[in-house]
């Protein structure tokens, strides 16, 4: 369903700097839904916007660990347990002609899983969402800083947001629509 | 031929870009050139021919419709699938070896020796082997032609018949009768009615490479025509003198078999032949000898007077023998062996050596031991070379109206000085009969297929007399007759089937004859039939001619001597493709022949192998590339014959060079004197083993036998890597294990286990091109390999096929599983899983892994379909292939067992390289049965495997090879 | 600003003089508002003819057989396998530049990682190519693959055949992969700086819906991080596996321990080679000598320097196993090697591969771009000729005198080579001119602006 009204309020900064510490003025202020955007990843800016623990590493390990043992027992089932052959008259689990495509395989699964892990947990691909309805936003991905408040917050007032906003030293105020 | 240059590739096939492999010629015309009407006539031959033929396979009616008689079974049991044995003969320059043929469904495949006939004893040669191939030939002249248009048989008899009635007015006086030398009691006896019918008719009888020397050389010692037999079985020390009785003449499997078996050692306290030989090219026959002598051809001479001087044969003089230091030693020692000594001389030697060495026998004692005389065998005597000219002269005068040339090719053959060629076309009529339709075949006006000996009813007498009938396994391919067929027609008798004129002849000569018959055929020999022995006596006025005046040794001019080549002999298997791609012993060249000469000559000279030179014989010269033999005498060059046809058939023209167009009549066998131009210009040759040197490496392990009987281990169980350890658990044993044994000390060489290889496994020929990049197929290679200095090295022989390693490298690094281990140790490859990586090869430590490169095999000519083994896959482009051990030969064996449900006997099994070894040195069969012969084998000192420091644990394993020297005279002399 | 000259200070890693917003300009332009010019023009066109010489080869190739290369018995293996490993080796350098060098904080590596990950995406592309080409059934290729099938047939996997395709297909996966996910902000940097319709869509789908959210950039570093955790014992997992299709053979010349090491260092050293080759000229036609400074020249020069005189290593230890080992065979190898009728290559090699990168010991050698293309250039050839060598001059005589034989490559080799090369360059153009050669991102990140105490980290 399409969603229709107010998205959030969002702020401009020229400077990392200014949208660190509007960040953290508008979190003392209680205001919990938002999120910030900027051309290059700034340390700690996530913690501030209240991220606590990242699964991603997790998954990898268990990406690794499916490789691992399906890697050796593919091979294992494949020359011991399938096809049982006389090769040369080396033992049927010859298990250290199997390391190398056990070690290929663990790295390939944990590889998927990294990626499509970090883009699942993000939510993409998106290709449209409601920020990207403001022209401005566009220099989120070269030299401008951004900071939403999200009309789902409960403490979300229109007109006292936009003014928590202006104190920040912002380049620009902006209002977002679900739909333009 | 991948790039198509040469013509006779170039089939319609090729043209449109599919790769045509057995290259034995196709069905198609050259495209692009307009057949003239005799190829286009030829051409539809074929087809009509072929149509008759599948049509004949796939009915019922190729069986002949006379009574044959298998082998070994009663023919009630033609099974599919179950191949029947039928005994035949192959009429080889005249002289018959006795054959078992293997016919599947009526299609004979495989040949093998037939061990009731004296020349056979079960063992064959190249040739033989190949003798299959010929018959599916699609080059073979396949329709009756009138000065090249298709006509009948009908219509020749008639025209043949009108001459004959012409040739009774004059008594025959203008008939002439040219063959081949004849042992068939049949056909000789046709021909001699004929002569009584036609008193002034003449029959006349040639071969390139004739038995005139030894007969005269008869006639000189003894006053009379005799053939000489040699027993090696019987002989202690042997010399050879310029003799290659190894591979030379119509005994040669028989002297293989017999000088072998003197030669494998088992007991210790087994004695064995010492051999010398002294000769002018290194031969086989060399490579085997104790001590080698190369001495030029013309030298044999003085070397045989000065032995017969010293044995203290009447009337010759001491010569100055200084040149020979080792002559006294050798003559010490065939006198302390006495009537157990044997010397023997070259075909290509003249008369008065033949005559020496019977005298030097005769005073050595050996005549009636080691040396026996008969009768001769062939039923046409006096001098081959001589009544050739005649015939020559008289067709230059005129004075023949009528010439019948049955099988031969003189127009090729004939010494060049006769001009053959030019004097027949003085002849009115001429009818030839001929497998192919060659170069005499294009200067008569009568040409009659020849039927291939596998297709026709016929006999024919061994080296020793002994009679085999020739029975057919085929209805002839195409409108072939036989000899006697035409002559029955010459008889002017109605014209018979070969069966009933056979039957007419034997008839008159067993008593009991249905049975006699029955039997004759079975067996494939008429028992009783050799001839005679005769015993002889030195006639009183024994004396020989002068020596011929040695010619003076200027560096430009050397002693040329002519040899019949080891593959194709004298032309007549040019067309045959597994005999063109034979590597020839010795040189390993296939595809051509080459100027052998001794490396200090080539530097002489300044040539390296490929080098063209210019021979000079008189006015008449050819072109040749030079090739360099270690061991070669110095002043001397040989040229093998048979090469440069121009009407051998799309696989034999344009190969080699022509040498008959410089063989006179004056030196058929040795020009004294030729000279030798280098000309600058370069040839290449396919050779299949570039590199003869061993490297210092330990591949072939030889021991004299002093150290054999002294010190055992020398060699040997040493290493066979049998009790280095290994890392892994062994693979649980199981009934058979199957292994091989390969004696160096009784092979030699001679190439009957590739060919038959190649017949059994329905192995590729891949052409000239193809062999230059090292692409050849051979699935048993015969390793060649000289130590020592070049002017007279000591040579080795080491055939080797697949090692079947129980631990095999080349398994391990196959990504798919296509070459596997069975349980009972065959390195297994399954073509259909092959994807052609060629990592099994690159791991080959003894690279016997071939690959199909290309489409080698021939998809496309039907006619050569036939020859293939039903029981071995045809392999297609792109997988690998090598030696199974004949695998099909071990489940058909296996089956037959668990017919009877009993176990496997050794010796049942026979592979196919092993059936054919005239020496007895391949032996096939169940290690895990410490009785069986190869595990006997195997447990001798001398038992050693190849590469064993890789521990790859061969199945295959060596013989050392064995010397016997004589201690008084140093190696290498 | 002005383009700085290449005498800057060696020390300036970081570019200087660029905002957030010149920077992104001036690289995303090359993409977006850069004309097509002539030379890329040229170029291109000469990559495609060799595209198209490539496809020619392999037609024929397919048509007759492998029989048409130089390959015979005892050298069963050619140009097919010289080449494979030549570019799979080129293709170490940029998962090893961008996943090594990332763990180990080397900012400099910003301006050409992007770039060697393309170069090795498309080097392992030509790689790919070979060892389904040399089979003798080509169609056959997917019976090396582990899958369920009626035959119930499975690979065999003792030989490193089969290693080497998983080797290589998850290094042409993972790099890949890390090749992509670096480029994701980029692409949402052009989707949002296209002017054209057609490339904003298409750059947007590529983006996949990219924000720059601050939450997205903390999971995508951790990512990306661990991507590069995963690539780095990957790198040398892959040339260790090539050198297996030869150390685990028995020939001599292949049977070494000394294999694995040897190869990898190798690779790099061929790797950096390439990267060296292909930026010197980029950065000068584009303009970039202060993104890829000296000091990105000097250090690639100096890690060549080491990694050639591991290989170096390499050449003497087999020397030196050959004549310890006592081994007949592998004497005669080196000896072979040095005399034998390859002598020539085997000399060539040690003049282009160990005799002429000495110069690399030299300031002066170090400071001159030419200097440093000319190494570079030598390099690259000395590697082939060392993969020829090992792969021919091994084969073609090794255990049987009475085996050995010649390996002369045909027109057909030449082609095929010459056709990858072609592939290679093809490929290399198009990323030029439709995606940033230089990761934006992270040279935003690398901005002396960026590195302003944090008001976070400030104490």
């Amino acid at each position: 369903m399409i969603r229709t009204g107010l998205y959030g309020i969002m702020a401009e900064f020229k400077r990392p700097e200014d949208l660190v510490a509007a960040v953290r003025s508008v979190r003392e202020r209680g205001y919990r839904f938002m999120d910030a955007y900027t051309p290059f990843p700034i340390q700690g800016l996530a913690e501030e916007l209240g991220f606590r623990f990242n699964v991603l590493p997790v998954i990898v390990l268990a990406g690794g660990v499916v490789g691992a043992l399906g890697g050796f027992f593919m091979q294992y089932y494949a020359s011991v347990v399938a096809l049982p052959l006389n090769i040369g008259g080396r033992p049927h689990n010859s298990w250290p002609a199997f390391i190398p495509v056990t070690f290929e395989l663990t790295i390939l699964v944990a590889a998927l899983f990294a990626v499509l892990g970090m883009l699942a947990l993000n939510g993409l691909p998106r290709p449209n969402h409601p920020v990207f309805n403001e022209p401005r936003f566009e220099l989120a991905s070269r030299n401008r800083f951004f900071l939403c408040i999200e009309s789902r917050d409960p403490r979300f007032r229109r007109d006292t947001v936009w003014k928590e906003l202006e104190k920040l030293g912002t380049s620009g105020i902006y209002e977002i629509e679900y739909k333009r | 031929m991948l790039r198509g240059e040469t013509e006779f590739w170039r089939t319609v096939n090729e043209y449109n870009g599919e790769f045509n492999g057995l290259q034995n010629g196709t069905d198609e015309v050259t495209p692009g050139t307009v057949p003239n009407r005799r190829e286009f006539l030829a051409w539809m031959g074929n087809s009509f021919a072929l149509s008759g033929i599948l049509y004949g396979l796939s009915g019922c009616t190729s069986a002949p419709p006379e009574k044959i008689v298998p082998y070994v079974r009663p023919p009630e049991d033609v099974v599919p699938g179950k191949p029947q044995y039928f005994a035949t003969a192959m009429p080889f320059s005249g002289y018959g070896i006795g054959l078992i043929a293997q016919s599947n469904l009526g299609r004979p495949i495989k040949i093998d020796g037939n061990p009731y006939h004296p020349a056979s004893l079960g063992a064959s040669d190249a040739i033989a082997q190949s003798s299959v191939l010929g018959l599916y030939d699609p080059d073979r002249a396949q329709a009756i032609a009138s000065s090249g248009i298709i006509s009948t048989w009908h219509s020749f008899a008639a025209a043949l018949s009108m001459e004959l009635i012409a040739a009774r007015a004059d008594s025959g006086a203008g008939v002439r009768i040219l063959t081949e030398t004849v042992t068939s009691p049949t056909l000789a006896w046709q021909l001699n009615r004929f002569l009584n019918q036609y008193p002034q008719a003449r029959w006349i009888s040639y071969e390139p490479f004739g038995g005139d020397n030894e007969r005269g050389g008869t006639r000189l010692a003894f006053g009379t025509e005799l053939d000489t037999q040699f027993r090696f079985e019987n002989a202690n020390v042997i010399l050879a003198l310029d003799s290659d009785f190894l591979s030379d003449g119509p005994a040669h499997i028989r002297h293989s078999k017999d000088f072998s078996s003197r030669r494998r050692i088992a007991a210790r306290s087994d004695s064995m032949s010492r051999l010398y030989a002294a000769e002018s090219v290194m031969t086989i026959t060399g490579a085997m000898a104790d001590h080698r002598f190369p001495v030029s051809s013309m030298e044999i001479d003085g070397i045989a007077r000065a032995i017969a001087a010293r044995c203290g044969v009447q009337g010759i003089p001491l010569p100055d023998s200084t040149r020979w230091p080792w002559l006294d030693l050798v003559v010490a020692d065939l006198q302390r062996e006495a009537r157990h000594s044997l010397v023997i001389a070259g075909p290509q030697q003249p008369p008065a050596v033949h005559a020496l060495v019977h005298a030097i026998n005769d005073r050595l004692g050996s005549i009636g031991n080691t040396v026996i005389f008969t009768d001769p065998v062939a039923a046409h005597l006096g001098n081959q070379l001589e009544s050739l000219k005649l015939l020559t002269d008289e067709m230059d005068s005129g004075r023949v109206d009528t010439l019948i040339i049955l099988s031969g090719n003189p127009v090729y053959t004939a010494p060049a000085d006769f001009e053959f060629s030019r004097h027949l076309d003085k002849v009115p009529f001429k009818a030839r009969l001929g497998l192919y339709s060659d170069e005499t075949s294009a200067r008569c006006q009568w040409h009659i297929p020849e039927s291939h000996f596998l297709e026709s009813w016929g006999d024919v007498r061994a080296y020793d007399g002994t009679a085999s009938i020739i029975q057919p396994l085929i209805n002839p391919l195409f409108e072939g007759k036989s000899a006697i067929e035409l002559m029955s027609v010459l008889l002017g008798e109605t014209p018979q089937a070969g069966y009933d004129i056979l039957r007419d002849y034997w008839g008159q000569h067993f008593n009991d004859f249905e049975s006699s018959w029955q039997q004759s055929v079975r067996d494939g020999i008429v028992i009783g039939s050799a001839a005679p022995l005769r015993s002889v006596r030195i006639r009183k006025d024994f004396h020989v001619p002068d020596a011929p005046v040695q010619a003076a040794s200027d560096p430009a001019s050397l002693e040329l001597v002519f040899r019949s080549d080891p593959c194709i002999f004298d032309g007549r298997f040019a067309n045959n493709g597994w005999l063109q791609e034979l590597p020839k012993p010795l040189t390993k060249l296939t595809w051509d022949n080459a100027a052998l000469i001794s490396p200090e000559k080539a530097n002489q000279l300044n040539c390296a192998n490929g080098d063209v030179v210019e021979i000079h014989n008189g006015e008449r010269a050819i072109r040749a590339p030079v090739w360099i033999l270690p061991g070669h005498a110095l002043n001397s060059m040989t040229v093998s014959l048979g090469y440069g046809r121009t009407h051998a058939g799309q696989t034999g023209n344009g190969h080699g060079f022509n040498t008959y167009a410089i063989r006179k009549s004056n030196a058929i066998w040795v020009v004294p004197s030729a000279r030798i131009r280098k000309t600058g210009d370069r040839m290449s040759l396919a050779c299949t083993q570039t590199h003869q040197n061993m490297e210092g490496r330990d591949n072939v392990r030889v021991m004299t036998l002093a150290d054999y009987i002294h010190n055992p281990d020398s060699e040997g169980h040493a290493e066979t890597g049998e009790e280095t350890g290994s890392l892994y658990p062994r693979f649980p044993e199981t009934k058979y294990a199957w292994g091989m044994s390969i004696d160096l000390a009784s092979c030699m060489g001679c190439n009957a286990c590739v060919a038959a290889c190649q017949a059994e496994n329905n192995i590729p020929v891949v052409g000239k091109e193809e062999v230059e990049r090292g692409r050849e197929m051979h699935w048993i290679r015969i390793d060649t390999y000289f130590q020592g200095s070049p002017q007279n090295p000591g040579s080795y022989f080491q055939p080797v096929p697949c090692m079947h390693c129980e631990d095999a490298p080349c398994e391990v690094v196959c990504p798919v599983g296509a070459t596997t281990h069975s349980s009972e140790g065959l390195n297994e490859m399954t073509y259909n899983r092959c994807v052609g990586t060629r990592y099994c090869s690159n791991n080959c430590p003894y690279k016997v892994r071939r690959f199909n490169f290309l489409e080698y095999s021939n998809f496309d000519s039907a006619r050569l379909k036939l020859v293939a083994n039903p029981e071995v896959t045809v392999r297609s482009r792109g997988v690998m292939e090598k030696c199974t051990y004949c695998v099909q030969r071990i489940n058909r064996a296996r089956i037959v067992a668990e017919e009877q449900d009993r176990s496997l006997r050794d010796g049942e099994i026979v592979t196919a390289c092993q059936a054919a070894c005239p020496a007895d040195a391949i032996v096939f069969g169940n290690i895990h049965d410490e009785k069986s012969r190869v595990s006997v084998l195997k447990s001798q000192p001398r038992n050693y495997s190849l590469l064993p420091e890789l521990n790859t644990r061969p199945r295959t394993t060596y013989l050392a090879r064995l010397t016997n020297p004589n201690p008084e005279i140093a190696r290498g002399r | 600003m002005e383009p700085t000259s290449d005498l800057q200070p060696i020390e300036e890693a970081n570019p200087r003089g660029y905002t957030y917003g010149s920077i992104t300009d001036k690289i995303s332009s090359i993409v977006l508002s850069r004309p097509t010019t002539m030379g890329w023009l040229a170029g291109f066109g000469v990559a495609t003819l060799l595209l198209l010489l490539l496809m020619v080869a392999v037609s024929w190739l397919l048509v007759r057989g492998v029989g048409i290369w130089g390959i015979n018995i005892p050298v069963a293996w050619g140009f097919a396998i010289v080449n494979f490993v030549w570019w799979i080796g080129i293709g170490h350098a940029g998962t090893l530049i961008s996943s090594i060098l990332l763990l180990l904080r080397q900012q400099w590596r910003t301006s050409i990682n992007r770039f060697a990950e393309a170069m090795t995406l498309f080097a392992v592309a030509c790689a790919g190519l070979f060892p389904l080409l040399h089979l003798g059934r080509p169609w056959f290729f997917y019976w090396l693959l582990p899958y369920p099938n009626t035959m119930a047939l499975w690979p065999q996997f003792r030989s490193p055949l089969v290693w080497d395709v998983f080797a290589v297909g998850t290094y042409m996966t993972v790099s890949f992969l890390f090749w992509f996910v670096g480029l994701i902000p980029d692409l949402a940097t052009l989707r949002d700086r296209a002017k054209k319709k057609s490339a904003k869509i298409i750059y947007g789908i590529l983006a996949m819906g990219w924000r720059g959210s601050a939450i997205h950039w903390h999971r995508y570093e951790t990512a990306y991080l661990l991507l590069a955790g995963l690539a780095t014992p990957l790198v040398v997992s892959v040339h260790t596996i090539v050198s297996f299709d030869f150390s685990i053979g028995i020939v001599p010349g292949w049977h070494s321990t000394i294999f694995p090491p040897y190869f990898v260092a190798g690779a790099i050293y061929s790797g950096f080679a390439m990267v060296l080759t292909l930026s010197i000229p980029l950065r000068s036609v584009y303009r970039l000598q202060d993104l890829i400074t000296m000091r990105h020249l000097q250090n690639m020069a100096k890690v060549m320097l080491a990694t050639g005189m591991i290989v170096g290593y390499g050449y003497l230890m087999e020397t030196f196993m050959a004549w310890f080992s006592g081994s007949t065979y592998d004497a005669y190898m080196i000896r072979n090697r040095m005399t034998g009728p390859y002598a020539f290559i085997y000399w060539a090699l040690i003049l282009t591969n160990l005799v002429l990168p000495q110069a690399l010991w030299f300031q002066k050698v170090r400071n001159s771009v030419p200097a440093l293309f000319a190494v570079a250039l030598s390099v690259n050839v000395g590697m082939w000729l060392e993969r020829f060598v090992i792969v021919v001059t091994s084969l073609h005589r090794d255990f049987m005198p009475s085996a050995w034989g010649m390996y002369y490559p045909t027109l057909w080799d030449w082609a095929t080579f010459a056709g990858s090369i072609g592939l290679f360059l093809f490929l290399l153009f198009l990323f030029i001119r439709f995606l940033p050669v230089i990761s934006i991102s992270e040279m935003r990140q690398i901005l002396p602006m960026s590195q302003a105490p944090h008001p976070e980290t400030a104490p």
